[in-house]
């Protein structure tokens, strides 16, 4: 009983934290902390929404990259048509409302999951790692191509999209907005996990010749997995182009998918909350490593190799296991 | 005459140059416990798998209730009434044996698509899953990861699960496999007790449960059926006594 | 006419090379069940070692064994470090630890060449082209690879089909367990799988030098497209692997020529480039889908 409690103090305590962030930030003299912050709760929400199918539904994919940069790009697509004032195929009039790009981009990146899983499902194991990673990187080269939204030198958004009554030039604004955004997000992951879906998610992750057994069509749940855990990435992605004010190919590229996992690892898979700590890891990680180096990939590159030979559950493991043993 | 509620036509398979299954005729009548016996390697459970959809026969019809059900993958025919327990014993490890009857109640009621409600608050699915665990002799084992329960009980949470799809058909593979004599004989008790609930298939090597449980009894040796009958027609055949000459099996 | 035939064998080249990816990675996934996405960083480190001997001995021929022996222990020291220890683990510890070695080479190439690419001299005797038809040339060098790719296919069908190692890596890609279990020395086994696949790698590297930049992120462009070829082919068989390669390498090689050209009678210069660059890229995607709508175990899988 005092194990959940503790866990619940401990999110209360980390909630207020967050909350005073950017005015501890101001305080200290450290500005760009509001904007890590920032990009931590959104890497966290994209690599949670992976953590969905991977850590708990045992999914491995390589292509969550590509329902990032979708969301990105429908933001930057609406945006960009209606800067112009032309409407995309002469039809959807382009907009940048906040509460219209995020459903859409969420809506979108659920198409394409729903059309990429649809495939990609039909094999399992090896084969499944390696068509998502191609689907993704075709993806990469679909918006490489597309000139007249930026092709390789990706898209500018001039302005970050509005929110009624909110001034989203502002930065804290916006780290509030996606503070918000990410605590729904989390609220909703924690109850689809512990519900009757989420734990035949689970269950198939374990045995799927099992979860047979009991008379369950494998594909229908996984499928609709993946695009929950797409629309999840589609939403992150909308934020970052909104944060960055930038979707660029990069988004979709097959490195981001490795650094989601990365993330994944590193915050321990299959947990709700990993992969938010996972984020954060990585983004610290990579902060402090390219100051010193601009080979920071090569210390990137052991600290993974240590975790992932080394360490069963990576950073949250380790945490537990120093503040007080197994639950 | 009633539709025996299990009928096996000509059933064949080969892989490559070995015929595993060769031309299996067999019938289940329903409530009865029809006992599948034969030497190491006879391909008894190549001949389950078949049957629950997990491997595809190359010729050969299935009929379950007298509707053919070779088209139809394994959930398919759980729908449809039939259940398995596994010989090399198949539970979700990191689940206790709780969760795992629970999963199957779950599913079987058709829960599964619901995104919001709170598993931990289904009571009534928790009470029934229960009283499954307590039928096979779990309940104070309810709570225990399957990691952490003995070989035995595992059998026993096979059985529990299977009981919880409310089958038309049980298909048991070795459920007697690697228990003790006071567990084997336990479980000779349980099965014994559910007889008439439902038909079943059972393969088994332990011939004491054999003759105890069985209401007919076919020999399966190189894939082939080569007797059926009742247990004292078996005992006397003298092609099932030759098969057997030599595998350390005792026919009496 | 000619600039058809061109194509074709430019095509025919990419795909050989394609193979000698594709055929170690198909083996390594068949019969050691790992995903190894560091294959691609020793394409690249044998065509950087082989590049620089070239470079310093002014010898193209000096850079095949230097290729091959990089490539040979860049695969032992892989193998022995890291992959070792995967065989028990599960996909995800698999991706991310041969993930964090492409990041390691990567950085340590940076680090010993800097970040501008090499060009390595085709061999003077290579340099020119062979009339292959009258008035048909074709570069010596590409018929060159072509040669080898196909020599290689041949050798490995030797090897496969008619030695006893082979027997063993044919009966490992259909059931790693029971070789297991009938007592072979499969850590033998694996060493030669993983090493062969580890030459290959460095030969393919290599010949693409004088063709391709050998840069930092070349292995990863391949490897992707491998894995196309390994899904469309089937995993673990190196039949698929052969057909797929061939298929891959000429279906990619037509789009990218002849596309753009039809788009640009419907669209502007710039803007009919680039999309066709793109749809091109996209092509071999979309028929890896293709294929997988039909044959979700790939067109000859090496499992029944």
């Amino acid at each position: 009983m005092t194990q959940s409690s503790n866990k619940i103090l401990l999110g209360i305590g980390i909630f207020a934290i967050l909350l005073a962030l950017p005015i501890l930030a101001d305080m200290f003299g450290q500005p760009a902390l509001t904007s890590l912050a920032t990009r931590v709760l959104i890497y966290g929400i994209a690599a949670a929404s992976l953590n969905f199918i991977l850590g708990f539904g045992g999914m491995v994919s390589f292509g969550h990259a590509a329902f990032f940069g979708i969301g990105g790009y429908v933001v930057g697509i609406l945006y960009h048509h209606y800067a112009s004032g032309e409407p995309i195929f002469g039809l959807i009039p382009g907009t940048n409302q906040l509460l219209i790009t995020l459903p859409a981009a969420i809506l979108v990146s659920g198409i394409f999951a729903a059309i990429i899983g649809a495939l990609s499902l039909r094999t399992s194991g090896v084969q499944f790692i390696m068509i998502t990673l191609a689907f993704a990187q075709m993806l990469f080269f679909l918006f490489v191509s597309l000139k007249a939204y930026g092709g390789d030198d990706g898209l500018i958004i001039r302005r970050t999209n509005e929110l009624p009554g909110l001034n989203m030039r502002d930065k804290q604004t916006i780290y509030y907005v996606c503070l918000v955004i990410a605590a729904l997000f989390f609220a909703l992951l924690y109850r689809l996990v512990n519900s009757p879906f989420g734990y035949v998610i689970a269950g198939l992750r374990q045995s799927e010749q099992r979860m047979a057994a009991v008379g369950l069509h494998a594909y229908r749940y996984k499928l609709v997995a993946f695009v929950i855990s797409g629309m999840g990435a589609g939403l992150a992605g909308a934020l970052m182009a909104n944060f960055m004010r930038f979707a660029s190919p990069d988004m979709l590229h097959w490195t981001k998918s490795g650094e989601l996992m990365v993330m994944v690892i590193l915050g321990g898979v299959g947990t709700v909350f990993g992969p938010l700590i996972g984020a954060a890891s990585f983004i610290v990680l990579e902060t402090v490593l390219a100051s010193w180096t601009e080979y920071w990939q090569l210390g990137l590159g052991f600290v993974l190799l240590f975790v992932v030979l080394y360490t069963q559950g990576g950073i949250q493991a380790l945490l537990k296991h120093a503040f007080g043993g197994r639950s | 005459m009633s539709t025996p509620i299990l009928e096996v036509d000509h059933l064949h398979k080969r892989f490559g140059g070995l015929t595993a299954t060769d031309d299996v005729c067999l019938t289940v009548e329903d409530g009865e416990i029809h006992a599948l016996i034969g030497p190491n390697g006879a391909g008894k459970t190549t001949l389950i798998s078949q049957l629950f959809g997990e491997l595809v026969h190359d010729e050969g019809t299935i009929l379950l209730e007298g509707r053919a059900i070779d088209a139809l993958p394994t959930p398919e025919r759980v729908a449809r009434g039939l259940a398995r327990t596994f010989q090399i014993t198949c539970l979700l490890p990191d689940y206790t044996a709780l969760q795992n009857v629970w999963i199957a109640c779950q599913i079987r009621r058709g829960h599964s698509f619901r995104f919001f409600a709170n598993v931990h608050g289904q009571k009534d699915l928790q009470a029934e899953a229960y009283e499954f665990l307590d039928r096979v002799g779990l309940a104070d084992r309810a709570g225990e990861l399957v990691a952490n329960i003995a070989h035995g009980e595992r059998k026993q949470l096979e059985l529990a699960i299977a009981l919880a799809m409310r089958p038309r058909l049980l298909l048991l593979d070795e459920p007697m496999a690697g228990l003790g004599h006071v567990e084997s004989q336990q479980m000779v008790e349980l099965l014994h007790s559910l007889k008439g609930q439902f038909a079943m298939l059972l393969v088994e090597h332990d011939m004491e449960a054999v003759f105890a449980l069985a209401d007919r009894i076919s020999v399966l040796v190189y894939g082939r059926i080569i007797a059926t009958g009742s247990a004292d027609e078996i005992r006397s055949n003298p092609e099932v006594r030759s098969a057997y000459l030599g595998e350390g099996d005792e026919l009496c | 006419m000619t600039l058809f035939l061109e194509q074709v064998l430019n095509g025919l080249q990419f795909g050989v090379m394609l193979f000698l990816m594709a055929a170690g990675l198909t083996l390594i996934f068949g019969i050691m069940g790992i995903i190894n996405l560091a294959h691609g960083a020793i394409y690249m480190i044998g065509a950087y070692a082989g590049t620089y001997v070239a470079m310093e001995t002014g010898v193209y021929y000096a850079g095949i064994p230097a290729a091959l022996a990089a490539a040979a222990l860049t695969g032992a020291a892989m193998e022995f470090l890291v992959v070792r220890r995967l065989y028990k683990r599960d996909h995800l510890d698999q991706v991310l630890a041969t993930f964090a070695l492409i990041l390691i080479s990567n950085q340590v190439i940076t680090l010993i060449f800097g970040r501008q690419p090499l060009f390595v001299a085709m061999p003077e005797a290579l340099s020119g082209s062979v009339e292959l038809l009258p008035g048909v040339f074709y570069p010596s060098y590409r018929l060159a690879i072509i040669a080898v790719g196909l020599l290689v296919a041949l050798g490995l069908y030797l090897i496969i089909n008619r030695t006893r190692i082979g027997m063993l890596v044919r009966a490992g890609s259909t059931n790693r367990d029971m070789v297991r279990a009938l007592g072979v020395d499969i850590r033998m086994l694996y060493t030669v799988v993983f090493g062969l696949g580890a030459l290959l790698a460095g030969l393919a590297g290599y010949m693409a030098g004088p063709i391709l930049a050998v840069q930092v992120g070349m292995g990863e462009q391949i490897l992707i497209t491998t894995f196309v070829v390994v899904v469309i082919g089937g995993v673990g068989s190196i039949r698929g692997a052969f057909f797929a390669s061939i298929i891959i390498g000429v279906f990619d090689t037509m789009l990218r020529a002849y596309l753009p050209g039809l788009l640009r009678q419907v669209m502007v210069g710039p803007e009919a480039d680039a999309l066709g660059a793109g749809l091109s890229s996209m092509g071999i995607y979309l028929l890896m889908a293709l294929v997988l709508l039909v044959r979700p175990k790939g067109l000859f899988p090496a499992h029944s």
